[in-house]
């Protein structure tokens, strides 16, 4: 297999230094990584146009982020790049634990039927940056890619911002209503506004390494504490494709992060984890375990996304499916916002619903954290002891805690909301993400759910149609006679009868048993989108 | 009453397991032994039971 080839993308002399008409786009986005491409998609199918700048002109050089969570692919499948990933990435659901070389136990992610997604696929992040940058091309009117286009200086007022944009051929200035700062781990801009990146350093050390190699390991995630090729520490290895393998070392607090990721040093440690097999270096990081975030996301027309925004560590997978929750919440509220559906205040609730979803992923990421590397005296004795027992007793299993992978935030306590009274007893409250099923449309043609679903409100009727016309900016999607069929039963089951108002991001933001036009009217007003007239 | 030894908690672990390392934080060995040593006296008459108590005993003492 060869390797992947980082074939720069071409730079073009922006119009402002060539003579050409200056860009006016509502919204400017800096760093095309997978948050800043995933975003301006996003944009775009509300029609709301960009420029996206990039110092830089390679997609990521290294696999970095690998594991896309089920909800990730369901966003990314809205975007119109999750047939390809799913095609090329490795689909997975079991994780095994082992002690030494004793298997603990192992979990299956996703034991239900009647989804579109696997639980996990891995792919490697340069491939989803080269889908996402192939799929920005078919917007050409609405997305402005520039790469090698580096932020240099911002300034903003109440009526928008002002970017200074350095390229080989000069500088020149950008203004835009709004910048979505998707410039990574380590941005730039949240160090120009001076904004404080507060939380938990972990002193612990984490070696990272991507190697290709002709073996046959299953699709599965392996985690080892204590293993006999690594003593002492924990280990992790996934799959990817093109026969690259993910292997992360635990190294202890003390170890030296230079001499660590030179090759004379992770060859002989990856050589006692495959064996005799001939295998290759692709790619290697040492790394400490940080969970940080800003204390908010939106600074007047700065909006923070994805690891710009936040950090945690990488085990359970909460990074880059963190960010793509960002931008699923982000861009149908900034779309209304730009189009005049909704008033700025829409974007408080991207703090609320995105801070929430952030704390969720660094609480549960720092307590996988000391529960891999516990400090001495009490906690290594819990942990200790957990591990004695999950031997033996199915509770401690429970407990043990090599990374807990992301699941869908739920925002049922979020102010966009309607209090649900509906009396239904499924579990598809007011807040949660939309479970999918197979469905067939009237004509018979077999597709799921949340394709019918996302990009603007619809009421989903389930069982009997919404009676009389819907509000502006609604859309109905009726499950019953007369409509699309539930095939297998799956939504009979997941949402039961009624009545769902579901936001652009496939969200539920209200549901009822029975229609009334004055609740649906107040639910969408809760929602953010402004109402007039009844249509 | 026999022992469970099946998942029992009234809410997901991670919380609870993290609650229970906090309360040893800036404790040192012998401390942190003697807040053990409470604990157990306190879920055992939680418990009640004297044979499931037993059991817990016993399970706890194998080697693993």
């Amino acid at each position: 297999m060869a390797p992947y080839d980082y074939a720069p993308i071409e730079y073009v002399t922006p119009p402002e230094l060539s003579g050409g008409t200056p860009k006016e786009a509502p919204v400017l986005i800096v760093g095309a990584g997978p948050i800043g491409l995933a975003a301006a998609v996003d944009l775009a199918l509300s029609g709301v146009a960009t420029v996206l700048v990039d110092d830089n002109n390679v997609v990521s050089v290294g696999s970095r982020a690998i594991c896309w969570a089920k909800r990730s692919l369901e966003i990314l499948d809205r975007l119109g790049v999750a047939d390809r990933m799913l095609a090329k990435g490795v689909t997975w659901k079991l994780g095994r634990i082992y002690r030494r070389a004793r298997e603990i136990y192992q979990f299956d992610l996703l034991p239900e039927e009647g989804h579109k997604f696997p639980a996990f696929i891995n792919l490697q992040q340069y491939y989803m940056e080269q889908y996402l940058i192939e799929r920005c091309r078919d917007f050409p009117g609405l997305i402005d890619l520039r790469f090698k286009n580096r932020l240099v200086g911002l300034s903003q007022d109440e009526t928008g911002v002002t970017a200074e944009l350095e390229t080989e051929d000069g500088r020149y200035q950008l203004k835009a209503a709004y910048l979505l700062a998707c410039d990574g781990a380590r941005s730039l801009i949240r160090q120009q506004l001076g904004l404080e990146f507060g939380g938990t350093v972990f002193e612990e050390r984490f070696l990272i390494a991507d190697v290709v190699m002709d073996a046959d390991f299953p699709s599965e995630r392996w985690f080892w504490f204590n293993p006999d090729f690594h003593p002492g520490q924990s280990a992790l290895l996934h799959k990817q494709p093109d026969n690259i393998y993910r292997i992360d070392l635990q190294l202890g607090p003390d170890a030296d992060a230079e001499a660590e990721r030179q090759p004379e040093k992770v060859i002989p440690r990856i050589e006692k984890i495959v064996g005799e097999r001939p295998f290759k270096l692709d790619w290697v990081s040492v790394y400490s375990f940080q969970c940080r975030r800003l204390e908010k996301f939106v600074h007047d027309r700065v909006i923070f996304a994805g690891d710009s925004a936040h950090i945690v560590s990488p085990f359970g997978a909460r990074g880059g499916n963190g960010g793509l929750h960002d931008v699923d919440n982000l861009c149908w509220k900034l779309a209304a916002i730009v189009k005049r559906e909704a008033g700025p205040d829409l974007l408080a609730s991207y703090d609320e619903e995105r801070i929430h979803g952030a704390d969720e992923n660094i609480r549960n990421s720092s307590w996988s954290t000391r529960f891999m590397s516990p400090e001495p005296g009490a906690e290594t004795w819990f942990r200790d002891a957990t591990l004695d027992l999950a031997e033996r007793f199915g509770f401690a299993r429970r407990l043990v805690n090599p990374g807990r992978l992301s699941v869908p935030c739920s925002l049922s306590d979020s102010a966009l909301n309607s209090a649900d009274q509906s009396g239904l007893a499924t579990p598809m409250v007011p807040g949660s993400p939309c479970a999918d099923a197979p469905i067939a449309s009237p004509q018979g043609a077999e597709g799921w759910l949340l394709n019918q679903l996302g990009g603007r409100f619809v009421l989903l009727s389930l069982g009997q149609a919404w009676p009389g016309a819907l509000p502006a900016g609604v859309e109905p999607l009726l499950i019953g006679e007369g409509g699309w069929q539930d095939t297998g039963g799956f939504v009979a089951a997941r949402y039961g009868n009624g009545h769902y108002l579901i936001r652009p991001d496939q969200h539920i933001a209200a549901r009822w048993q029975e229609a009334d036009a004055d609740a649906l009217r107040a639910a969408l007003q809760k929602a953010g989108i402004r109402q007039t007239e009844m249509v | 009453m026999a022992l469970n030894t099946e998942f029992n908690f009234s809410e997901q672990p991670d919380q609870l397991y993290n609650d229970l390392i906090a309360l040893h934080e800036g404790l040192d060995e012998a401390q942190s032994a003697a807040l053990n040593a409470r604990l157990i006296l306190l879920l055992m008459n939680q418990i009640g039971d004297a044979q499931t108590i037993r059991a817990a005993f016993a399970a706890a003492r194998q080697p693993s």
